[in-house]
């Protein structure tokens, strides 16, 4: 698994977006949860709440500290993972898989333009392009 | 011929009990008792009141309790058995004639009349008069039964003063630095404010240009702890304080680590209009546990008309009262103060630990005190600077924060070390604090550590950092000699056991 996939956009704050047609998947990276540590709560907000862009989604903890989740596109909650918040490990395990968090209805697709591309992301992680994975 | 086969000595040593000490309730066996219970029957008691299914408490004799817990104790590091070099919690040792003078005043009840209790609010008040002088501000409450309850104390007494001048629906927003102790947003929170962070500069200072432009007529204060919790002087304190003031917003002082600067500077000549007081921290009463702790929340004279009711009032013959209640009623909330926000005195006994620790060092020896606690901890970094990557490279104050960042690439993480320690008879620092620092080591010495157990201290982190480099591995399996090893942190978080239940 890259630890920046190719098919995704994504925050300054370290989360990423997978969208399809209106509806955008939201988790937080490969790398935010290497620096994280050990995942050990999750909290989400509920479906049919509003997000707004940017502003705090929920609240991630792990062993050494509790850190604010945030939006990375605006819209209303259609779904939040169960899986994660009973197994917060998923988030360590598969950020970019199962340990996905909520799904939005995009309230406007012409955030995604911007958030940073792969590439984007990389430098801004001081990671070298293309060097995938540990 | 007949062998002897040697019985297994029961191993009732050190190893085995150390290993593990049963809980009370798997050492409990039914009718066993301390005491002979007299049962006086419940005729008394009105039958809706009386327990229909006994209460299931563990019944154990007199001295199995009393080994129980001493085993405990005996498994427990803490600051009377060593070096407690725990960054941003100031674990100086507890001078045992703090506990002396606080017991007796422990058969006084809370509720007590003033007429009967003139010395209790003597010491109250000349305690507040201290603390006012040493944080330079006009007036003190002693309520707060800690630090974060005197920022949830403070802020309602920000939302008071904000009211007062009809601005309490415009003023929303609360900012805190990106180095701020995870209460600060908290508290402000609870309050209802909205919170907006604002970033530390290269020096590791509040961003004063930052700031500036996040500060606005929305604004109703600003929290800032000062040595800041990367154990840094704030070095532009006065312009950030008049920046916040110049947009009509108040400036909180987090007093956590008020014992870096003890007798040398005081918040309320920086320009802050409040401080709290951790006494357990910087005046040496006892410490964690879930308390009880105290935190006096001193304030400047505009923030008077909010504190807390009610306030001791000092006559001019001597003699004390309560200002709202000289029948010792409840106060009602009287005039602009924000009510009552722990009862009376707060919790007295710690106050007349704290009120000690100032008696005995008086004002040369508390300044020594924040002189020592600076030395000491620019003493150890010293020792130990070429083999750590220190944060930000300026003269620390109490404490100062290393990064394991160079050892985690060598594998072994912040937390290895930490462990590793443990090997070495020592606590370990705080880790992974503050958030804006890699594999942060948070050390704070405090000035109670003689020369000989901080070169102890630093030579075993430079002895870790030296085995890091050639045996990773080995830091990663510490702590070895503990009476427990590996511990299951990830999984205590993920799957807390909280009670406990009997097995089936």
């Amino acid at each position: 698994m890259s630890s920046v996939p190719d098919d995704l956009r994504y925050s300054k704050e370290h989360e990423w977006v997978r969208a399809d047609g209106d509806v955008a998947t939201i988790g937080i990276t490969h790398f935010a949860q290497e620096q994280l540590g050990d995942v050990v709560f999750v909290e989400l907000p509920e479906k049919g709440t509003a997000v707004r862009q940017f502003s705090s989604l929920g609240v991630v903890e792990s062993v050494k500290a509790a850190s604010d989740i945030y939006a990375p596109v605006s819209g209303e909650i259609l779904e939040r993972n169960v899986k994660v918040i009973e197994k917060p490990e998923l988030v360590n395990t598969e950020p970019y898989g199962d340990g996905w968090m909520i799904k939005v209805r995009l309230a406007n697709e012409g955030e995604l333009a911007q958030l940073l591309s792969p590439q984007d992301y990389r430098s801004h992680i001081g990671e070298t392009a293309g060097a995938g994975g540990d | 011929m007949t062998t002897l086969r040697r019985q297994p000595i029961p191993d009732v040593g050190a190893s085995q009990t150390k290993a593990l000490e049963p809980l009370l309730f798997e050492l409990a066996r039914p009718g066993r008792a301390g005491r002979h219970v007299r049962d006086e029957g419940t005729a008394d008691i009105p039958t809706q009141f009386r327990r229909t299914a006994p209460l299931e408490l563990p019944e154990l004799t007199e001295p199995q309790v009393v080994r129980h817990y001493t085993h405990l104790a005996q498994l427990n590091y803490a600051v009377d058995t060593g070096m407690y070099p725990l960054g941003s919690c100031t674990m100086k040792y507890n001078p045992k004639i703090n506990d002396r003078t606080a017991s007796l005043f422990a058969d006084l009840h809370p509720r007590q009349s003033y007429q009967t209790t003139q010395g209790v609010l003597a010491l109250a008040y000349e305690l507040e008069q201290m603390l006012a002088k040493i944080t330079g501000m006009d007036f003190v409450t002693l309520q707060p039964a800690a630090g974060a309850q005197s920022e949830l104390t403070a802020l309602l007494m920000f939302k008071a003063y904000h009211a007062k001048r009809g601005e309490a629906a415009q003023r929303r927003r609360v900012i805190v630095p990106d180095s701020a102790h995870g209460t600060n947003p908290a508290s402000a929170a609870m309050c209802g404010y909205q919170v907006t962070t604002v970033r530390s500069d290269a020096r590791g200072n509040v961003d004063l240009e930052a700031l500036k432009g996040t500060l606005g007529p929305d604004v109703a204060g600003f929290m800032l702890t000062n040595p800041n919790t990367l154990g840094l002087f704030e070095e532009r304190v006065r312009e950030v304080c008049a920046a916040v003031h110049d947009a009509g917003g108040l400036v909180y002082g987090d007093g956590a680590n008020m014992n870096a600067l003890l007798g040398v500077a005081r918040p309320g000549d920086l320009g802050f209009d409040c401080v709290h007081i951790n006494v357990h921290k910087t005046f040496s009463t006892p410490h964690g546990a879930g308390g009880p702790g105290a935190g006096p929340l001193c304030v400047k004279a505009l923030l008077r008309p909010f504190l807390p009711k009610p306030w001791i009032v000092r006559e001019a013959d001597g003699t004390y009262h309560y200002d709202t209640a000289r029948e010792d009623r409840d106060p009602e909330p009287v005039g602009d103060s924000i009510g009552s926000i722990k009862q009376r005195l707060g919790n007295f006994g710690v106050l007349v630990r704290a009120y000690t620790y100032m008696k005995t060092l008086g004002e040369d020896g508390l300044a020594e005190t924040g002189r020592d606690a600076v030395l000491a901890a620019n003493y150890l970094l010293a020792l130990v600077r070429d083999r750590y990557d220190v944060a930000y490279d300026r003269t620390p104050m109490h404490e100062f924060v290393l990064s394991a960042a160079k050892q985690k690439k060598q594998g072994a993480s912040a937390l290895d070390i930490a462990k590793a320690l443990l090997d070495e008879g020592f606590h370990s620092p705080t880790v992974y604090f503050p958030l804006i620092v890699p594999e942060a080591l948070m050390v704070e010495p405090t000035e109670t550590e003689p020369k000989e157990t901080l070169d102890a201290f630093a030579a075993a982190l430079v002895r870790i950092a030296d085995q890091v480099a050639r045996d990773p591995a080995a830091v990663r399996d510490a702590p070895k000699n503990t009476p427990l090893r590996h511990l299951d942190e990830v999984g205590a978080a993920r799957r807390p056991v909280l009670r406990w239940q009997r097995p089936t």
